[in-house]
Parts: structure tokens; sequence; C-alpha cells
């Protein structure tokens, strides 16, 4: 994985497969803190506690646990040598919460990447599940909720539609550029 | 800027295309388990997504499922017309993109060097 916004297409992936049908995933930059945070959760069926515990390692992970497969080691160690971690919360029947935590400033934290493609496609995919994006950057922060998207479009309208791409995508571009503007 | 309320006006124009979309109806399906999404799956469902937006098709659906098992031979692509065979693109690359929805999407030709399995 190049980046952290393919992490986080993985990370959605997840999700999906394991029949969610509200995935949201927030995203916050904190300067002052000198913390950046992924946060993906969902309603789908969740881990046995015993396949949570094993998750992150994958040479526990045997071949009938493979919707997990070598995603979340992969982002968990990316996680350490960022001086961060890679926290998984998750109950059967309920859902899974998946937190990685990054050190903003430090050299071994691989770059954001391309989170608007990521996110497009992502809503693009996602039919019949409602994804809600929050991204925080300091004070700003810009939301994509595609259950108000869906509200506006009707139910006929499939998102994948060029039209809906072309506008997610100039959506999803000025409202995450406007994040780093300053107040005032 | 592009707004929600820009999305209103699209509303309309969409829904009277919608008896075209659903008349078209063929299926582009990416494999984005984690051995997809290492690949490149990403970027060529954008490639693809971009192609049939230059080309202005119609009743296009884009989807996305996980790993099949073919993990040596992402970024795998399946290309479902109505009625027709799945077809199954293996080691596809953005670059293949114009091939894939001119030749196949548009046109109903396989392009065969791409492909690695076909089912009914």
């Amino acid at each position: 994985m190049r980046d952290l916004s393919l992490h986080v297409l993985d990370l959605v992936q997840n999700a999906v497969a394991a029949g969610a049908k509200n995935i949201s995933l927030l995203i916050g930059e904190d300067g002052e803190k000198d913390l950046l945070s992924i946060e993906v959760s969902d309603d789908g069926k969740g881990m046995a506690p015993d396949f949570a515990a094993c998750a992150k390692d994958p040479f526990a992970t045997t071949r009938t646990s493979r919707k997990v497969g070598l995603g979340l080691p992969l982002m968990d160690m990316t996680a350490k040598r960022a001086g961060g971690r890679l926290d998984i919360d998750s109950r059967p029947g309920e859902g899974t919460k998946i937190t990685a935590v990054y050190r903003l400033s430090h050299i071994d934290r691989p770059p954001l990447g391309d989170i608007a493609a990521t996110v497009k496609i992502i809503a693009a995919g996602c039919q019949g599940i409602f994804f809600r994006y929050e991204h925080r950057k300091g004070h700003n922060a810009f939301v994509l909720d595609t259950k108000a998207m869906r509200e506006i479009l009707g139910g006929e309208v499939d998102f994948g539609e060029s039209a809906v791409m072309e506008w997610l995508d100039g959506f999803l571009r000025e409202g995450l550029l406007a994040l780093d503007k300053t107040e005032g | 800027m592009k707004s929600l309320e820009e999305l209103k006006k699209l509303r309309e124009k969409l829904q009277s295309d919608t008896k075209l979309r659903a008349a078209d109806g063929i299926k582009v399906i990416v494999g984005m388990g984690t051995c997809g999404i290492a690949a490149g799956a990403r970027e060529v469902m954008a490639a693809l997504m971009d192609e049939v937006k230059k080309r202005g098709v119609a009743g296009v659906a884009f989807q996305q499922t996980g790993c099949i098992g073919m993990c040596d031979k992402e970024v795998l692509v399946d290309i479902i017309s109505p009625g027709g065979p799945r077809i199954t693109y293996g080691n596809v690359r953005p670059s293949d993109a114009g091939r894939l929805v001119a030749e196949h999407v548009v046109n109903g030709q396989i392009v065969k060097d791409l492909v690695v399995a076909k089912s009914v």
C-alpha cells in the first residue's frame, strides 16, 4: 500500500464484506496534538473475540478468515512505524470499529494520498449502503453523506452514473481544499 | 462551487434518462480486496470511469468486489452484459481502460488477450 488512502479503501471494503448497512469514515488531522487519526466504523456482522484478537497477525490468519487477510496487519505495521497504533473494537452482531493513529509529523508516516479518489469509488460502489465521510483539519470540517445524496437524487439514480461521479469528484476536491483555509 | 444545490439540478436531468439506463445495464466490477488495491485497482477503476465519461456512455454500473482468489492476476475486472457471459479480465492496467471500454462496453467485442476467465 503506497499511501493511507489505499488503506482506507481496504478498511471500507472489509466493512462492505461484513454486510454493513452504515459505514462511517472519520479522518482527523490535528496539528496541535501532532496526530492523524483514521476511524472506520460499521454495523456489519463483527468479529468473534478470538478472531479480533489475532486479526493483526498475518500468520494467525487462516484461509477461512481470509476476509481480513493482510489488510489489517499491513496497516498495523505502518501505524506502528509512524509512532502510532491500530485498534480493533468489534462485537459479533453489532459491528466493528477500526482506529488507526499516526504521528502527523513522523518521517515514516505514509502520505494520506488521494483520499478524494478513494471516497469517490466507495460512494459509487456503495449501492444500498449509507456511507458518511467526515474529515477534520484543525477547526475546519468537511462532510460527505450518501444518505443526503440519496434523499436529493431519489431512489432511481445510480451513484455510479458519470454525471453524479463528476459532481462527487468536484464536491470532494473543493471541500478538501477548503479544509486548508485558515479562519478569519 | 459544487454544492448540494447543484446535485438537485442534476436529479431532473438524470431522471429523464432512467429508461435508457435500465435498458443498457452493463456491469463493470473491479476486484478491491487488499490484493487488488495493492495492485492498483483504484487507479484502474478511476481510469475506466474516466473513459466511460469521456465517451459519454450511459448506463454503465460500476461495482466493486472483494478478493476472489486469483490474487496473482490482479487487477481483475469483470464485465457483464445483460444476457451475456461474465468475462473476467486479469492483469489490467489503467492503460487498458480505453480498450476495455471502447471494444467491450461500447461494441460488445471481448478483448481476448486480457481474458482470464469466462462464465455464464
